[in-house]
């Protein structure tokens, strides 16, 4: 059953603002079908162009997804922009009485689609962003949601958050297949100020016939499970010194993504093996 | 508000004739039947018919129904028997669409170092047995595939991946949580060694599953103790749960024709007219065979959790394999390998029948349902095309 609060239930069962303006100063769309959520807000603003007059949205998702637009529509009502742009994520759970900790990135889908709008409206993009949609610069992490460093380091940093489960709830950067989740992990503790861990220690000098031996584990019990998982394989071809051979199977073979994959693997053996690793991606 | 019940995939309702046929087992014959008095012996005598109707209903012979607490109890127990019994073999096959209480299991052995292989499915929920043939091997020490979904209702051709299995000499066990009780099964004419069946899914309590183990089918137990259950199974035997799965079984037999009739005549109605009354809908599994009661639909441009919330306040329960009500925040692992489009899979419902279900209520939900579906359309930022012919 639904942990919601009657906030939520209230503003899900009869939303505000529902529809488009259809002579916007501001549209803001953030989200996909293939997200499972997506949020459009128009926004209309006084004569002066300062004063948020109406909002207006279109929302595909989750109750809580469709009570959090309503919920922010209502909040920057007669605000300024950059009153509005003070308003948080957690400002928008607030209002609403709180959302469950899984339903958190609907109310960061709502903070983003606000700024969006926004930075669109002014033109220029966001401080520092060469693009007006602020989760897509930096480095994407999140491969099957498109989630970059930039945006978690700001939800975390917002949220305090301290677990790849939680940013996940937040973001839903993990959510997917779950490879990004060491480098989530990476960015809370660079958020947090403290050097990421060493996971594993590495072996010091190896020899060749150890050498392979260990690349061969690491391939069996770490990486193999995770493609099976997504119905992808591997197989090992060869190596030849530093340089490791491999040929993906089923999924992954012609997969768009298995550039990704076998940069994913370069990384695992060199964290486990030796820092020269190379991965090449072979026929065979 | 009276509920209407559309989740018996989920569980089901006690029978009340099986609850009647328990309810002594608690404050009057409460008696261990291990016991050497009179007092436990009569539930052993009671545990001994149960046995035989379970038995009965799959076509089995009594000592080879094993009672557990749950369907999960009889998968994780049938997978780790045959390893045992198997030290030497490493791989396991299995689909990609079995139940968390068969992928999960598999999943973590693969971590140990165990080869799992997971067969896929096309885009009806098909298995290819080609591929079985493909990955199958010597060092195969047990194939998992389940009778029929629980999401879709698809329906495995179990003894045509059986005939596969068998030649290799290969363990091979079966789901069949979702289909005893709703398709006939025959154990005495089967390629099957192993069945799981979970209590709750034919109307009987939470807490009482069983596992058929075929005669002469090397076994380890999983809880080990006492000698219960010829010890196969330890522990003292859930006597209320054993003796509800028996009642529950003579009537899923009795059933079993209705299910096939009646129950199939409202789901292929209920489908039938939301296909009719929505646009930009579509039949998850359609078009293979299926279980008489389970009819999935996925809606385009809408997500499900939204759906089933709105339903819910019309007191209709129905379930979504959609992300956000599971958890996880990908569409369901099914519909993802059944390879069901992004823009509908995040929409999708199931609604699951029983001898229960009235016509009255299917009515109510084709009453019901559109005006829902167009109104998380109106929301909706996309498929503004498709509010036009709803």
């Amino acid at each position: 059953m639904w942990d919601y609060t009657d906030k939520v239930r209230e503003h899900f069962l009869n939303p505000k603002n529902v529809g488009e303006i259809p002579d916007a100063d501001a549209v803001g769309e953030v989200g996909s079908l293939a997200c499972g959520d997506a949020l459009k807000l128009y926004l209309k603003l006084d004569d002066k162009k300062e004063r948020i007059v109406d909002a207006k949205f279109q929302t595909f998702g989750c109750a809580s997804a469709i009570a959090s637009s309503s919920a922010l529509t209502e909040m920057i009502k007669g605000k300024t922009l950059d009153e509005a742009l003070k308003i948080t994520n957690q400002d928008i759970a607030d209002f609403l009485g709180g959302l469950p900790e899984e339903k958190m990135h609907c109310s960061v889908m709502g903070q983003e689609a606000l700024e969006v709008a926004i930075a669109k409206y002014r033109g220029g993009p966001i401080p520092g962003h060469e693009h007006v949609q602020p989760e897509m610069t930096g480095e994407v992490v999140c491969k099957c949601f498109g989630i970059t460093d930039e945006f978690l380091k700001k939800v975390i940093r917002e949220n305090r958050l301290h677990s790849a489960e939680q940013v996940t709830h937040f973001t839903k950067a993990g959510g997917g297949c779950g490879g990004c989740i060491p480098q989530i992990n990476a960015l809370i503790a660079e958020v947090m100020g403290e050097q990421p861990k060493e996971e594993q220690k590495k072996p010091g000098k190896l020899s060749n016939l150890r050498k392979m031996q260990l690349i061969q584990e690491i391939l069996e019990n770490e990486v193999r499970p995770l493609l099976w998982a997504d119905g992808g394989d591997l197989e090992l071809i060869d190596i030849a010194g530093s340089t490791v051979q491999i040929a993906f199977r089923k999924a992954c073979a012609g997969c768009i993504s298995s550039g990704h994959t076998a940069k994913f693997v370069e990384q695992k053996l060199r964290e486990a093996v030796a820092d020269d690793i190379r991965v090449e991606e072979v026929e065979g | 508000m009276k509920e209407i019940y559309l989740d018996n995939n989920a569980t089901t309702r006690v029978d009340d004739a099986v609850f009647e046929e328990m309810r002594p087992y608690f404050c009057e014959l409460y008696g261990n039947p291990s016991s050497m008095h009179f007092f436990g012996g009569q539930v052993q005598r009671k545990i001994d018919e149960a046995r035989n109707r379970t038995a009965s209903l799959l076509g089995a012979h009594p000592e080879e129904i094993i009672f557990t607490s749950c369907g999960t109890e009889s998968n994780n127990t049938a997978i780790r028997s045959a390893l045992e019994a198997f030290p030497e073999r490493r791989h396991i096959i299995t689909t990609r669409v079995e139940h968390p209480a068969v992928l999960t299991p598999c999943r973590n052995l693969s971590k140990k170092g165990y080869r799992v292989t997971e067969l896929s499915v096309d885009g009806e929920g098909r298995l290819d047995l080609d591929e079985l043939r493909k990955v199958i091997d010597e060092d195969t020490a047990i194939v998992s595939v389940m009778y029929a979904n629980n999401e879709t209702g698809v329906v495995f051709p179990v003894e045509e991946v059986g005939a596969v299995v068998k030649e290799k000499g290969v363990l091979f066990h079966t789901d069949a949580v979702q289909a005893v009780g709703k398709i006939p099964l025959n154990m005495a004419d089967s390629t099957v060694d192993m069945l799981s069946l979970s209590g709750h899914k034919l109307h009987a309590p939470k807490g009482i599953g069983a596992l058929y183990v075929r005669k002469g089918t090397p076994f380890r137990p999983f809880l080990v103790g006492g000698h219960q259950e010829r010890s196969r199974r330890a522990g003292t035997e859930n006597t209320a749960g054993i003796i509800a799965l028996g009642k529950a079984s003579e009537l899923a037999g009795q059933y079993l024709e209705d299910e096939n009739t009646r129950v199939k005549a409202m789901r292929d109605r209920l489908e039938s007219e939301i296909l009719r009354l929505i646009p930009n809908v579509r039949v998850n599994g359609g078009g293979t065979l299926r279980l008489p009661n389970t009819c999935s639909v996925a809606f385009e441009y809408v997500e499900g959790e939204a759906i089933l919330l709105l339903l819910s306040e019309k007191g209709i329960c129905a379930s979504s394999g959609s992300a956000c009500t599971s958890g996880s925040l990908e569409p369901s692992h099914v519909l993802r390998a059944m390879g069901v489009p992004f823009t509908c899979a995040h929409g999708s419902i199931r609604f699951s029948l029983s001898r229960f279900t009235t016509d009255e209520e299917i009515d109510a939900v084709i009453r019901e349902l559109p005006p829902i579906i167009h109104r998380l359309r109106e929301l909706s930022p996309f498929g503004r095309e498709s509010l036009a012919k709803g």
